[in-house]
């Protein structure tokens, strides 16, 4: 439905869209998703014709957008960031306006109707757009989106400004939509994004950073499962302590083990971090049963979008703190890169870093079996 | 184009600079009236038209002066940029809503032959004649204001710049007129002035000369300027 190529958008020197490309399927639900400046806008700018390309292309429904912009534009609706509206009409007067201006040709009245019902502004259709708030001209927004059943539809931030009963409406709202329509969506919220979204494109500095389900590119950023124990001795003293790092440490699939916080008195946190590949849950209770002591909280913490994000968009301050962490994960990803898949511009230093990191995992690995005796 | 031009119509009035632009013109060139034909006692309107170059020169940019320079300030324009029109259906909706407006204003001139027909009188030929002549040099300056519309964000910026530009147009050729017969470069200068010349060229019509060369003149400038409109539009998508 939609096909973008090797997008580039460059302002004099400076890049704001290097080299962008996907593909968007009917029916698709497609989510944007970067910092503030990642080139978001810009892209959905040239998505719709509203600004051009300095080079590559965009396919909407097989037209390209430069070359045949009438025919590209009409199956388009778009939001922008700031809704076009012209703040002197009535909300009916303005739809009809727009009715008008994509040429429509389906029944007039009963068209913008069944919109403004769709987008909940009916008791708000013969007032002026000037004296209705944020949410209900953002409704609007949504609404000349929709006029004229555009199959593709491209809303840039739709929820910003909205209290969370709005974007609560607005997001099923617009799940609802993509049942019919393919939708591309771009905020900043990593809730939203994930609750309406198929698919998630992350942009940052003007680059596809990764691009899949959210359990896909968690996947591919790293293969680090983690989960949080709380298990109980028997003597409630930081030999316990000591006993189980051992002990849990000896189980296959363990990669790292550390003792946390004294949660309840002599009892403690563990986090563990596993291969991901073997799940240890079972073992894990085996070995505490036999030796008789009680697990009294067991939590799974895969990374969540929110860690990806920040993974992915923070690249430098997180480096350090997690580099013994990543040297641990390096090797993980080493098992698994056939996968390839999309995420090969995300951080080219890895294969590097793998490389460097191979005698590391030899090391540990011996460290792990010693454990094991 | 007739969306839009319906839409900035709408717009006129709902904003009130119809009322103004309207009110002010009818009020000006009322006086001019009744100072040039009724209290002069002439049935000549030739005088009339040609105090009313100056109407159409301060009020022409009130009425260009937001039409796109809006549209960039609020956005707007992103929604018309993205729907599935030309740049000319734009440009064209707006050039013709205005000159709509501005045809309403001038044909006060037909309330004035009613009235001079009471008096004494109507030359017809003339009157029709200066009718049309302030139609095309409306039409090639609100062109020209459509054009400075386009170029900035600020109405006032749009309005105060156009004004200048047409009132530099009009003053262009009193400042040449002693150049006919100077030094090869005054010369140039009167040449290039005189030929561009809007009003000497009006003031033609109303000494009862209706010149298809100065007709010409005027459709082709609007058409340049409208023309130079949409190129600027498009030059900023491409920036």
């Amino acid at each position: 439905m939609i096909e973008v190529r090797n997008l580039t958008k460059k302002y004099g020197d400076k890049v704001a869209v290097r080299n962008i490309s996907f593909k968007v399927e009917k029916g698709e639900i497609l989510g944007f998703l970067g910092p503030n400046g990642a080139g978001k806008s810009t892209t959905m700018n040239m998505l719709t014709g509203y600004i051009s390309s300095t080079s590559g292309e965009v396919l909407i429904d097989g037209t390209d957008i430069l070359e045949d912009p009438r025919k590209a534009k009409a199956n388009i609706g778009y939001l922008p960031e700031i809704p076009p509206l012209y703040v002197d009409m009535t909300v009916e007067a303005y739809l009809s306006f727009i009715y008008d201006l994509k040429k429509c040709k389906l029944p007039r009245s009963a068209h913008i109707k069944d919109v403004c019902s769709l987008c909940k502004i009916e008791d708000v259709k013969h007032r002026i757009i000037k004296n209705l708030s944020k949410g209900y001209r953002q409704r609007v927004g949504l609404a000349q989106a929709l006029i004229n059943n555009p199959p593709v539809l491209i809303l840039d931030e739709p929820t910003v400004g909205l209290d969370p009963n709005q974007i609560i409406e607005i997001r099923s709202l617009i799940k609802k939509l993509g049942k019919r329509h393919t939708v591309i969506l771009s905020s900043h919220i990593l809730p939203e994004i994930q609750a309406v979204c198929d698919r998630i494109i992350i942009i940052n500095k003007g680059e596809v950073a990764a691009d899949g389900t959210a359990d896909e590119i968690a996947n591919n950023i790293t293969n680090e499962h983690k989960m949080t124990l709380r298990i109980e001795g028997p003597t409630h003293t930081a030999d316990d302590k000591r006993l189980i790092t051992d002990a849990i440490k000896g189980i296959q699939g363990v990669k790292y083990i550390r003792a946390d916080m004294e949660r309840e008195k002599g009892i403690y946190d563990y986090d563990v971090e596993t291969d991901g590949q073997t799940d240890v849950r079972r073992e894990i209770n085996r070995v505490c049963s036999e030796n008789g002591w009680n697990i009294l909280m067991l939590q799974l913490s895969d990374l969540t979008l929110e860690d990806i994000f920040l993974k992915i968009t923070m690249d430098e301050g997180i480096g350090s703190k997690n580099d013994k962490k990543k040297k641990a994960a390096s090797p993980k990803i080493g098992l698994k890169v056939d996968d390839k898949g999309r995420l090969n511009a995300v951080k080219e230093g890895e294969e590097e870093e793998k490389e460097e990191a191979e005698p590391e995992k030899a090391a540990e690995n011996e460290e792990n079996n010693g454990g094991e005796e | 184009m007739l969306a839009i031009y319906r839409r900035e119509m709408g717009s006129f009035f709902t904003s009130g600079v119809a009322y103004v632009f309207l009110a002010v013109f009818w009020l000006v060139s009322g006086i001019f009236f009744y100072n040039t034909v009724i209290a002069a006692e002439n049935a000549d309107t030739s005088n009339l038209f040609q105090s009313m170059f100056i109407i159409v020169l301060f009020l022409i940019p009130i009425l260009t002066m937001k039409l796109l320079s809006e549209e960039k300030k609020n956005k707007t324009d992103q929604g018309l940029l993205t729907a599935p029109i030309s740049l000319w259906d734009i440009v064209l909706g707006k050039y013709f809503a205005a000159l709509t407006l501005y045809i309403i204003a001038e044909s006060i001139i037909f309330v004035y032959a009613f009235i001079i027909n009471y008096l004494g009188d109507v030359i017809w030929p003339s009157l029709l004649g200066n009718y049309f002549a302030m139609l095309f040099l409306g039409a090639a300056f609100i062109a020209v204001g459509l054009f400075i519309s386009s170029l900035t964000e600020n109405q006032m910026a749009s309005a105060v710049v156009c004004l200048v530009v047409l009132f530099v147009i009009y003053l262009s050729e009193n400042l040449v007129a002693t150049f006919e017969n100077g030094n090869f470069a005054k010369r140039l200068a009167y040449k290039a002035v005189t030929n561009m010349a809007f009003y000497s060229r009006y003031v033609e019509f109303t000494r009862g000369v209706f010149s298809l060369p100065s007709v010409l003149f005027f459709v082709s400038t609007a058409f340049v300027f409208n023309f130079l409109t949409v190129k600027g539009l498009e030059k900023r998508r491409w920036s």
